[in-house]
């Protein structure tokens, strides 16, 4: 018995430090579920829930995590990146385009890969990078110069390197790619620079492009009509949130940016097609199987590149596969995603832009008068931070922005190539001319007239909020929850938040010292559960106290 | 003295040691041409390299005196638009290159056109050392079968990850450098590359590169090419080998298989 015991320990340490070292198949990915240590898609799996079946850490025992390492990005700025890991190496990038490979137990590093952008990228938003995507032994990465990189794991070499789209005229990529089967799948940004988007993928191996779907319809292409004249040329629709995939379907979802100029939609009447929609597309062929558009010919730039949450409920008796949506226009949307029914809508912030919905799902719009108050305002009632779905407590989880306006104007804006096309502005609706705007000062004096953030628990079979839990400061943080119903997420205020997922109460908070701009992610290393976070410059991890 | 400074740098100077010059080329062209048995070392010798800097004097007209004259071309730096192998360098001066003006010396004899080589391997140093460099398809097949050096090293892209990447050594290494690492590997392999071996404290033991180490842990790629991170408290013993893993092929290839080894290896710039 003794000799046994004395063999299992051994066998336990030579599995602890001989990690599994086994290729990540694209099978592996399809049931990233059956190995919840690892994280394999930006949002964890498929059908992008951003939910973890670890249970280590649970309601009882999370106020007992502690700071086990932290990792400095080697240029300032928000950093957005979700990390991938596998087998106990964490996968990251740091901006712009740097890509590292660590351990993901002590934070040590592997190696560095650094891309050497154009240096004449144009992005709209900073230079971020939301992270990579696995297959095999390669990770891929998108550019801010529009170039898709194919990096062999074990050393950080690029194998590949292809340009997607021309940076001169100001196409860039910052969303992290999906692999789906043998392709990576991956889109452009730009929609602030006229440019006309798309989603493609690529052949993991060779890099060859196998397929493109536009977000603009070409000249003869169905969806054409919704444009007037030649605006569908630089109609922006950019990719720059990672998309899901059913794999019963074989469909992957893609949600759409603004059109293009933003503002003003005089230079672009129709309901242009399929900006601000969200793209079902086959994952072999690329072609459109269906789409549904949540805000039709936008004047505010309310992007629907939100991640769609795909969950399976019972939707009026019968058990429907559905796709679960917080838009940035401010209305939480339960889609059929067979076939994009619209099933059920239902503000979930202040919202006067539309006032409901036609049976067939078309928002009924009501435009404000010049000079006053839309709402939601510019940045949306959500925008690109990563929601959750936790299949335990049926919720569904968004980082909101509430009762927060903003005051449109619109102007004609002709088309240059590489330049700015907005159409018009915004301003913040707020009562005093001191009153912060997107860009804040060191010392927070944000005021009620702005609007606030909130983590919101919405029932999607009701669209009503179960438990909301406010914040002085609005939010940009991402949401995980996990199967010991632990919320974790982040906001501009720099806490790192544990809340309870059924109640929203806090049960344990970490204030890290800069804005949380990015999801949280858990993963496990030799039994270990760890969460871990991006703030400001620092990327956090925490695991219970031993 | 400076016997290498041959061609007309400083006049004054040169006036000053000529006489001293043409006693020591004459010696070392006697020496060389009376010793004709070809070197086993696979470089060029001394009198070579000095017979060689005499004849640069042909030369200097057009390449100049640091032979950097000709746009993108750099005689001692080894940097040519077309040259890769010694064999490139004697076509070159038997043919010339008539459409950018480089003429073709077919007087020069076989020893001559030799000592001319010599002398831009040595890098125009008549102390240096002149690497004899050979074909780049036979090293290539060389890496990959009799070497052995495909088993551990990974080029663009193929191979394993245990022993370093080669893909750019071209641009890193000189030619010397590779062959004292090719004959007297231990001697020569910088510290940064030298493997660890770690023994656990239940007695296994793990080899390695090392990409990175800490007062507490340690990053390797193992020679099953898997990234390992180790605890040191975890281990028994950790020690940085002092030898290097790789064989010296000073016996087991010629010094000619080895110039076409460096001849390949000289040609990997990365992608």
């Amino acid at each position: 018995m003794k000799k046994l015991t004395k063999l299992f320990v051994g066998l336990l340490l030579v599995a602890a430090t001989y990690r599994l070292d086994a290729q990540v198949t694209a099978d592996r990915i399809l049931r990233a579920a059956d190995e919840p240590q690892n994280w394999l898609t930006y949002s964890g799996g498929y059908a992008s829930q951003r939910y973890s079946l670890l249970r280590q850490i649970d309601t009882t025992n999370v106020k007992n995590l502690e700071l086990k390492w932290m990792m400095q990005n080697q240029v300032f700025g928000p950093w957005e990146t979700s990390p991938l890991v596998v087998d106990g190496i964490m996968y990251l990038t740091q901006r712009p385009n740097d890509v590292i490979a660590l351990d993901a137990k002590t934070g040590r590093m592997f190696w560095l890969y650094r891309y050497t952008n154009s240096g004449r990228q144009t992005v709209c938003c900073g230079a971020e990078n939301r992270g990579v995507a696995i297959l095999g032994d390669r990770l891929f990465m998108g550019t801010l110069d529009a170039h898709l990189v194919a990096i062999d794991t074990k050393n950080g070499k690029p194998l590949w390197n292809v340009q997607v789209a021309d940076d001169k005229l100001a196409y860039s990529i910052t969303v992290s790619p999906l692999v789906v089967k043998d392709k990576v799948i991956i889109g452009v940004g730009g929609a602030e620079y006229g440019i006309r988007g798309f989603v493609a993928a690529y052949d993991a191996k060779s890099g060859r492009e196998v397929w493109r779907f536009y977000t603009i319809p070409g000249k003869g292409e169905p969806g054409i009509e919704t444009w007037s004249g030649e605006a569908h040329e630089h109609g922006g629709g950019s990719i720059w949130v990672t998309g899901s995939y059913d794999p019963a379907l074989n469909l992957t979802y893609w949600g759409v940016g603004n059109p293009g100029p933003d503002y003003n939609p005089d230079q672009r009447k129709g309901d242009n097609l399929y900006t601000d929609s969200v793209a079902a597309l086959d994952a072999d062929t690329g072609k459109l199987k269906w789409h549904y558009q949540f805000t039709p010919n936008d004047p505010y730039d309310y992007d629907s590149v939100q991640v769609p949450v795909l969950a399976d409920l019972m939707w009026k008796g019968s058990m429907t596969k559905a796709m679960l949506f917080a838009n940035r226009n401010g209305n939480f949307y339960v889609l059929d995603r067979e076939n994009g029914r619209f099933l059920s809508g239902t503000p979930f912030v202040k919202v006067n832009w539309m006032s409901g919905w036609d049976e067939g799902g078309r928002p009924i719009l009501t435009p404000q008068p010049p000079g006053m108050s839309t709402y939601p305002g510019n940045q949306g009632g959500t925008n690109w931070y990563s929601p959750s779905y936790s299949p335990r407590t049926g919720l569904f989880y968004v980082s909101a922005w509430e009762n927060y306006g903003s005051i449109y104007r619109k102007e004609n804006t002709p088309y240059q190539a590489g330049r700015r096309f907005n159409g018009g502005g915004f301003q913040v609706t707020a009562p005093n001319p001191d009153a912060p705007g997107m860009r804040r000062y060191p010392i927070n004096v944000w005021t009620d007239a702005v609007g606030r953030g909130a983590v919101i628990a919405i029932d999607p079979k009701t669209g009503q909020p179960k438990w909301k839990f406010p914040m002085y400061d609005v939010t940009d943080g991402g949401i995980l929850t996990t199967a010991g119903d632990v919320l974790f997420t982040g906001n501009r205020e720099g806490y790192f938040h544990a809340l309870d997922a059924r109640t929203g109460n806090v049960l344990w908070k970490s204030q890290l010292g800069g804005a949380i701009m990015s999801a949280p992610v858990t993963y496990s290393v030799d039994g270990k559960q760890y969460v871990i976070v991006n703030s400001g410059n620092v990327m956090a991890t925490f695991a219970l106290r031993e | 003295m400076d016997i290498a400074w041959p061609v007309g740098y400083n006049p004054t100077i040169m006036h000053g040691i000529r006489p001293l010059l043409w006693a020591a080329v004459a010696i070392a062209l006697s020496v060389r041409l009376t010793a004709q048995a070809p070197p086993q070392t696979g470089q060029y010798d001394r009198t070579q390299i000095t017979a060689g800097g005499i004849l640069y004097g042909q030369c200097v007209a057009c390449h100049g005196p640091n032979g950097d004259q000709i746009p993108n071309v750099d005689l001692r730096r080894g940097q040519f638009p077309t040259v890769v192998s010694d064999a490139d360098l004697v076509r070159l001066l038997a043919t010339g290159k008539p459409a950018s003006g480089m003429p073709s010396f077919p007087m020069l004899r076989t020893d001559e056109v030799t000592a001319l080589i010599a002398y831009i391997r040595s890098g125009f140093d008549a102390m240096g050392a002149a690497m004899k460099i050979g074909d780049p398809a036979r090293g290539e097949a060389l890496f990959s079968g009799k070497g052995g050096c495909a088993t551990c090293h990974r080029v663009n892209g193929n191979g394993p990850y245990s022993a370093t990447d080669l893909s750019e050594i071209g641009l890193i290494r000189k030619p010397t450098s590779l062959e004292r690492a090719l004959v007297d590997p231990t001697a020569s392999i910088i510290p940064a590359n030298r493997s660890v071996r770690a023994v656990t404290r239940d007695g296994r033991t793990i080899r390695g590169r090392r990409l990175n180490e800490d007062y507490y842990t340690i990053q390797l790629i193992d020679e099953q090419s898997r990234l390992v991170s180790l605890a040191k408290a975890d281990l028994r013993s950790f020690e940085v080998v002092q030898t290097s893993s790789m064989p010296s092929y000073a016996t087991t290839l010629t010094a000619d298989e080895r110039a076409d080894l460096i001849g390949y290896l000289l040609s990997l710039k990365g992608r």
